[in-house]
């Protein structure tokens, strides 16, 4: 919902996310905030990420992401400074948006953040990609280093994080299926694989649903 | 085999050695030692890490035992880590020993040992578990001066209803409305896996409304435990961590997939219908 407002009523709001007192509160205001959609209100929402509030990091991710490509650049810039939490909320965000600058974060998230809730995020995020927004030649490239990443991914000792591969894979899979139909058949192979052989048998239904959809 | 509880496996400190890490032989010889500190932490270590061979669970049946780990007030903590690691290995030879530990006068060695018994599955237990509650609601109150009741009465409804006990239906029921949230709720988890009848499983669904968020967890997990596909959707929107709604509706799509027995498994709507629950949580 787009509501035009002046600089003065977002600056307003703003100081609301600074001066709430309550974890209420906070949570109030940073959902005024993401609904005024201004590209103006990022990077408050961004530091909302950095506070210990759950509850108003989830309301700014939700946030960042519906605000979608003007988010993309000033996450991948505040990443570095941060704070661990910060961090796996930031790899949450450009998994919801996906945008591929996005890639190298989520990449390095999957394979090696020692969080599983981040490496789900991220698993999740790789099937999630808009990759025609990259130009042709950089895009086989990078959905080739996505396709190793997630393959990795289906072997991660925790369920959860290799159901998210299998959710990938399928992201992934269904993105390629013209362009790369090679790719396409190797994908549906690994996924039969997992079907039959993944000890847990959430994943393996899950590997069955994308086959079934296919 | 039931789900670890989120609170299990917790790292007790680990005693000062040499830096090196524990192997198989290194534990189960410190548990046979002297050394209360590093006979606490290998017993931890061997559940933890599933090292289910007879040395090993003979060391620990002979740590259920033991006599020289004591708290001030009387507790056993080696004895209790005894019997948590017991209920991790699957070895049914720890089952007459943890039914004694029910009698014992340290309740949390009583807690530990209803937990594992309920991991190990073994039905013989019921009766030993059936007088814990004996008194009924009138005398599940806490014990003046300390954090916890008279039993561990949640550890023994969860086991009673897990391990099947339809004969202590009627002694449950009135737990279903004490007045400790956590213990009407492992009364109705109990009640639904006996009876089957949805008001138990809609009593959890209405707990994930409730103002405490560790309550909240509770009844997740318990929904997930009994499998409760009629609260997939309220699980998804429950105000608590993606991780433990996830893990919530596992148990759900587990019970889903598991009354269709067929090789390979057949997808049915309710499973579909869950796995949608799931993927927009990741």
């Amino acid at each position: 919902m787009l509501l035009k407002m002046t600089t003065n009523q977002i600056h307003k709001l703003i100081e609301a996310v600074d001066e709430a007192y309550s974890a209420e509160g906070m949570l109030l205001a940073v959902k005024a905030l993401s609904a005024t959609q201004d590209p103006a209100v990022i990077p408050t929402l961004i530091k909302v990420l950095g506070y210990n509030n759950p509850g108003a990091a989830v309301a700014a991710v939700d946030g960042l992401i519906s605000m979608g490509e003007p988010a993309v650049g000033p996450i991948l810039e505040s990443v570095d400074g941060y704070n661990y939490g910060a961090r796996s909320w930031a790899v949450r965000v450009l998994a919801g948006i996906g945008d591929p600058r996005g890639l190298e974060l989520l990449i390095a998230a999957a394979e090696s953040d020692f969080a599983l809730s981040v490496r789900r995020a991220a698993a999740r995020g790789l099937g999630n990609l808009r990759w025609e927004k990259l130009p042709t030649p950089a895009r086989a490239e990078a959905q080739n280093r996505t396709l190793n990443t997630l393959l990795q991914v289906c072997q991660d000792p925790e369920w959860v994080v290799r159901y998210a591969g299998v959710v990938g894979l399928e992201g992934l899979a269904n993105a390629v299926k013209s362009e790369q139909p090679v790719w396409f058949n190797a994908l549906k192979t690994q996924l039969e694989k997992i079907s039959l052989t993944d000890n847990v048998i959430a994943v393996r239904s899950r590997s069955l649903w994308t086959l079934a959809k296919w | 085999m039931r789900e670890a509880r989120i609170q299990d496996d917790f790292e007790p400190t680990p005693p000062e050695t040499g830096g090196e890490p524990l192997t198989t032989e290194q534990a189960i010889a410190n548990l046979r030692g002297d050394d209360t500190g590093l006979r606490y932490y290998a017993a931890w270590w061997l559940g933890r890490f599933r090292v289910s061979e007879p040395a090993a669970i003979e060391a620990l049946l002979a740590a259920l035992e033991d006599e020289s780990d004591r708290t001030e007030d009387g507790g056993y903590p080696l004895r209790r880590n005894a019997a948590r690691a017991l209920g991790k290995l699957g070895n049914q030879q720890a089952v007459s020993a943890l039914i004694r530990c029910l009698e014992n006068s340290d309740y949390y060695l009583r807690e530990a040992a209803a937990q594992a018994l309920e991991m190990l599955g073994d039905p013989s237990c019921i009766p030993a578990l059936l007088r814990l509650l004996s008194g009924g609601v009138e005398s599940a109150v806490q014990i003046p001066g300390k954090p916890h009741l008279a039993e561990p009465y949640d550890a023994v409804l969860e086991a009673l209803g897990t391990l099947g006990a339809t004969e202590a239906i009627e002694l449950i029921q009135p737990f279903v409305e004490h007045p400790i949230k956590r213990v009407q709720y492992a009364a109705a988890r109990a009640m639904y896996q006996l009876t089957k009848d949805d008001k138990y499983g809609n009593r959890l669904v209405e707990a994930l409304q409730g103002k405490e968020l560790q309550l909240r967890r509770s009844a997740l997990m318990d929904l997930g435990a009994i499998g409760y596909l009629p609260a997939a959707e309220a699980i998804a929107e429950t105000l608590a961590e993606n991780s433990i709604k996830i893990i919530s509706l596992k148990g759900i799509l587990e019970h889903t997939l598991e009354t269709s027995t067929t090789e390979p498994l057949k997808l049915s709507e309710d499973a579909i219908r869950v796995m949608t629950l799931m993927d927009s949580l990741l």
